[in-house]
């Protein structure tokens, strides 16, 4: 499903080239374009900041959806568990996911 | 059973002793929960007005605790509202702190008899986390269903039987709001406290879950008096249930195996390491494991328990968000927020604040009335009245801010302005969780440092406390407020609507964000170099804030203000008036009583002397003094009388440094007494100024004193550009001995606290000096 804010914020997305990883097996979640629903395979940052994002429901198989970017592009606001939360780049980096299309459960 | 005081009632003997123990004790109550889960709504509606606010020993996290009254024939329990939280892997020290009151490490706080873990039916897995682990710790355990009224709003239907039996302990759904559910959940607590505790429903790897064997069996009574570490304080009872223990015993063994660190223990320290790298041969992120098992374990619980959960739906938060977070709409409500409530913070407490001062003046006239005159009239009226009146007449304001600030909060805004907030601040270094206690720093640095403490990295964390200072406080506002009602009020308004007033407020909020961003800009490069930390940020769906909670926060904040204003501040008025009224003049006006003229012959000893080397020293500091006698004809005695006084002396002593800021002596006397606290500029300079004014007179407003005050040559004390070089002045200095206090403690050491009032006197002398000799170079009187 589509987040209702692509109008307002799609033009932050780095364009066409993050289309293309997301569409590609395996990609990071700060590159996901906005409104697609996908999947966490791995949580790779260092630990304490790993330890975090888990904590917080970002677990390997947890749905998740990019929804927009702040104003300066990031942070980027995430869907994960039905609620919502706000990553820097540098951290969603370090989430791997694969989009709803590859992996259907 | 006195002795089990402290300690869980031993499940081998609840049933016969049920009801006897609990009417013996108090029980003791933890509530834990997510920040925005609902755990301060049903902290108010269980304990109502009866709470009081501290500290924690040796840290500042809050301790919120209340008297619950769990059923009308038992004593009431102690509630102890814990700092929200995610997880208990003590990432902060409010995480760390929690887990102590929770395992009974603390030794201020009784070990809870039982924990009700908050949790958020709207968010179910990710509350569920924090009580996984709370089930770990196996104390007794009752679950608080909140925002049930909201699940069924989204269509989301919770099964709170279900969920029991999955959870092995009682839930019991509440609407703090219409305190629904608030009986059922005393009824469970009281349950609980005499039952069995429960136990968690997950096991890790074979591997995993032996290593933890090992670990505990360290411990075990066999080899020592079977205390373990994270046990120590509460293994006083003397007897100690065996299952209790080895389950205590296993949680332990867990938080070491898997904390960030190496335990404390030397003889813990070789097994944990050795165990870890174990379990690193056969899997690098064995560390992971525990994670991952509590939220395999709670996705099977959501999966039993919930029905009809529609994840994609469009939420009435998503719908506002679209603006609120908007590129661009985003920063233009934020923007426009902080200018309406600035606004409406000086529209809106005029009137109270007219009430507040009236009354004041007429209680002192009253006092001078019905007393005779003398020295402890004037010190009533003059020191005690209108220090205090000085500033309680704020209060209306600091109402207002704290107002605004526990609306942003309790409606989820706050974490949409760090959203917002969050690239520029890292741009200068800073963390988007900053920008919260930043902005409570709006109302006071004191919270506002408190507040940094959710913000995990040290030196991240020392950067905002230092900068902390610089934003424009509740206590400035009375500086403010007196300059722009003394030189600002009469002039038109901009573009129509926005006062001059408003747009120098705004210019010196703007001037300490400025500097707030340069320095943290410099401290970040410098000193406190780290990497950037990360961000991971709740985005806390909107609600109609509680009022119940704004009533509180507004009463418990602006009472911390009012027992300041009682204590710190009447006593700095007292000592100050004392300063301006002795040593006693000899020619001293005809009021003087028998008193005054005995406190006056002792003081003429010395009063030549000193009288000389004053008037020297005015000599070469104003070539103009030759002409100061017209002035002081003026002022009379009692001008003579506050250029003798030991403030005076003052005032004269710093006026060389002070001078090329555009201040005379007699703001030099205001600006020392301002370094306790910033609000004593105005009751200084009440005192100062009213001292030279005919005592019997009806008194003059303190705006006319400043407006009228003259210089030794005949011109007028302030002008203008004085007015404004004194707000640049209070805009960067640290002056606030509260402030200090509490860096001291934050940061644990004095360096940091004299770091930061050295840096900022300097930062604020150099500023208002730009500011005064600039504003002369470019014609402005």
């Amino acid at each position: 499903m589509g987040s209702p804010d692509n109008n307002l914020t799609d033009m932050n997305v780095p364009g066409a080239r993050a289309a293309e990883a997301g569409r590609r097996m395996g990609t990071t979640l700060n590159t996901l374009p906005h409104g697609t629903e996908a999947r966490v395979v791995s949580v790779d940052g260092e630990s304490a900041v790993a330890r975090r994002l888990m904590e917080m429901g970002v677990v390997p198989g947890a749905p998740v959806c990019v929804i927009k970017a702040a104003p300066l592009g990031d942070p980027i606001e995430v869907r994960v568990r039905g609620y919502h939360l706000a990553l820097r780049r540098t951290e969603a980096q370090t989430i791997r996911v694969v989009t709803g299309d590859e992996v259907k459960p | 059973m006195t002795t089990t005081l402290k300690s869980p009632a031993p499940v081998l003997e609840t049933a016969p002793t049920q009801a006897g123990d609990a009417a013996t004790r108090p029980l003791t109550v933890a509530l834990a929960g997510n920040p925005n889960a609902g755990k301060t709504s049903l902290f108010n509606a269980l304990t109502g007005l009866r709470q009081k606010v501290a500290n924690y020993p040796g840290v500042t996290v809050e301790r919120k605790d209340g008297h619950w009254q769990l059923a009308p024939d038992l004593p009431d329990a102690q509630l102890i509202d814990l700092p929200g939280l995610y997880s208990l892997d003590a990432n902060s020290i409010d995480e760390q702190i929690a887990r102590d009151v929770i395992t009974g490490r603390l030794t201020s706080v009784p070990k809870p008899d039982c924990i009700i873990a908050v949790v958020d039916a709207t968010n179910l897995e990710r509350n569920l986390y924090l009580a996984t682990q709370l089930l770990e710790t196996g104390r007794p355990l009752v679950v608080a269903l909140t925002m049930i009224d909201l699940a069924e709003r989204h269509k989301l239907e919770i099964d709170a039987a279900r969920l029991s039996d999955a959870l092995g302990v009682p839930v019991v759904p509440v609407v703090a709001k219409l305190r629904q559910g608030l009986d059922a959940l005393a009824a469970a607590v009281l349950r609980a406290a005499e039952s069995a505790p429960p136990v968690a429903g997950w096991r890790l790897s074979a591997e995993a879950e032996r290593e933890l064997e090992a670990l505990a069996a360290l411990d075990a009574p066999v080899n020592g008096d079977g205390i373990t570490p994270t046990v120590a304080a509460t293994t006083d009872a003397a007897t100690t249930d065996v299952a209790t223990d080895a389950s205590a015993r296993r949680y332990g063994a867990l938080v070491e195996l898997y904390a960030e660190e190496l335990p404390e223990e030397a003889g813990h320290q070789a097994a944990v390491a050795s165990a870890r790298a174990r379990l690193a041969e056969g899997n690098p992120r064995w560390w992971q494991e525990p994670l991952l098992a509590r939220y395999n374990w709670i996705e099977g619980v959501a999966r039993r328990t919930v029905r009809d959960h529609k994840p994609g739906r469009t939420r009435r938060t998503d719908r506002i968000d679209r603006f609120v977070t908007h590129r661009f709409f985003g920063p233009l409500i934020l923007f426009a927020l902080m200018l309406l409530i600035l606004q409406t913070i000086f529209s809106w407490a005029q009137l109270p604040m007219d009430v507040i001062d009236g009354g004041f003046g007429r209680l002192g006239e009253l006092v001078r009335a019905t007393l005779a005159p003398g020295l402890l009239t004037d010190l009533l009226v003059d020191g005690v009245i209108a220090g205090v009146g000085g500033v309680l007449v704020f209060l209306p304001q600091i109402l207002l801010l704290f107002f605004f600030i526990s609306l942003l909060e309790d409606s989820g805004y706050m974490a949409r302005a760090a959203f917002l907030m969050d690239r520029l601040m890292r741009g200068v270094g800073l963390h988007g969780k900053a920008f919260m206690p930043l902005l409570s720093s709006f109302a006071c640095a004191i919270p506002g440092i408190m507040a940094t403490r959710t913000i995990e990295n040290p030196k991240d964390r020392l950067a905002t406390i230092l900068i902390a200072p610089f934003m424009s406080c509740s206590a400035r506002l009375p500086v403010y407020t007196l300059m722009i009602a003394a030189f600002f009020s009469r002039q038109e308004k901009l573009l129509g609507v926005l006062s001059v007033g408003v747009v120098i407020i705004m210019a010196m909020y703007l001037l300490g964000i400025v500097v707030a961003v340069a320095v943290a800009w410099v401290l970040k490069h410098t000193i406190l170099k780290s990497p950037p930390p990360p961000l991971v940020l709740e985005l806390p769906p909107y609600r109609m804030p509680n009022p119940v909670n704004v009533l509180q926060t507004i009463r418990s904040r602006s009472w911390m203000f009012v027992r300041r204003a009682g204590t710190v501040i009447l006593a700095i008025s007292i000592l100050l008036w004392a300063l301006v009224t002795f040593p006693r003049v000899n020619a001293a006006t005809g009021d003087a009583d028998g008193g005054a003229a005995a406190a006056t012959a002792n003081a003429t000893g010395s009063a030549p002397d000193e009288r000389a080397t004053t008037a020297g020293r005015d000599e070469t500091v104003q070539p103009a003094a030759g002409a100061s006698n017209v002035a002081e004809a003026v002022d009379g005695d009692a001008g003579e009388q506050i250029r003798q006084s030991y403030a005076g002396r003052l005032g004269h002593l710093i006026e060389p440094a002070i001078a090329p800021l555009g201040f005379d002596w007699k703001m030099g006397i205001g600006l020392v007494a301002s370094f306790a606290a910033r609000e004593t500029l105005v009751s200084t300079l009440s005192i100062v100024y009213n001292v030279g004014e005919d005592a019997t007179e009806e008194s003059n407003s303190l705006i006319e004193a400043v407006r009228n005050a003259r210089r030794a040559d005949g011109s007028p004390a302030w002008t203008p550009l004085v007015a404004v070089s004194m707000m640049v002045f209070f805009v960067l200095a640290c002056q606030c001995m509260s402030t200090i206090a509490i860096v001291r403690r934050e940061t644990n050491s004095w360096r940091w606290p004299l770091f930061m009032v050295s840096y900022m006197l300097l930062l604020a002398y150099v500023a208002s000096f730009i500011t005064y000799q600039g504003g002369r170079l470019l014609g402005f009187s």
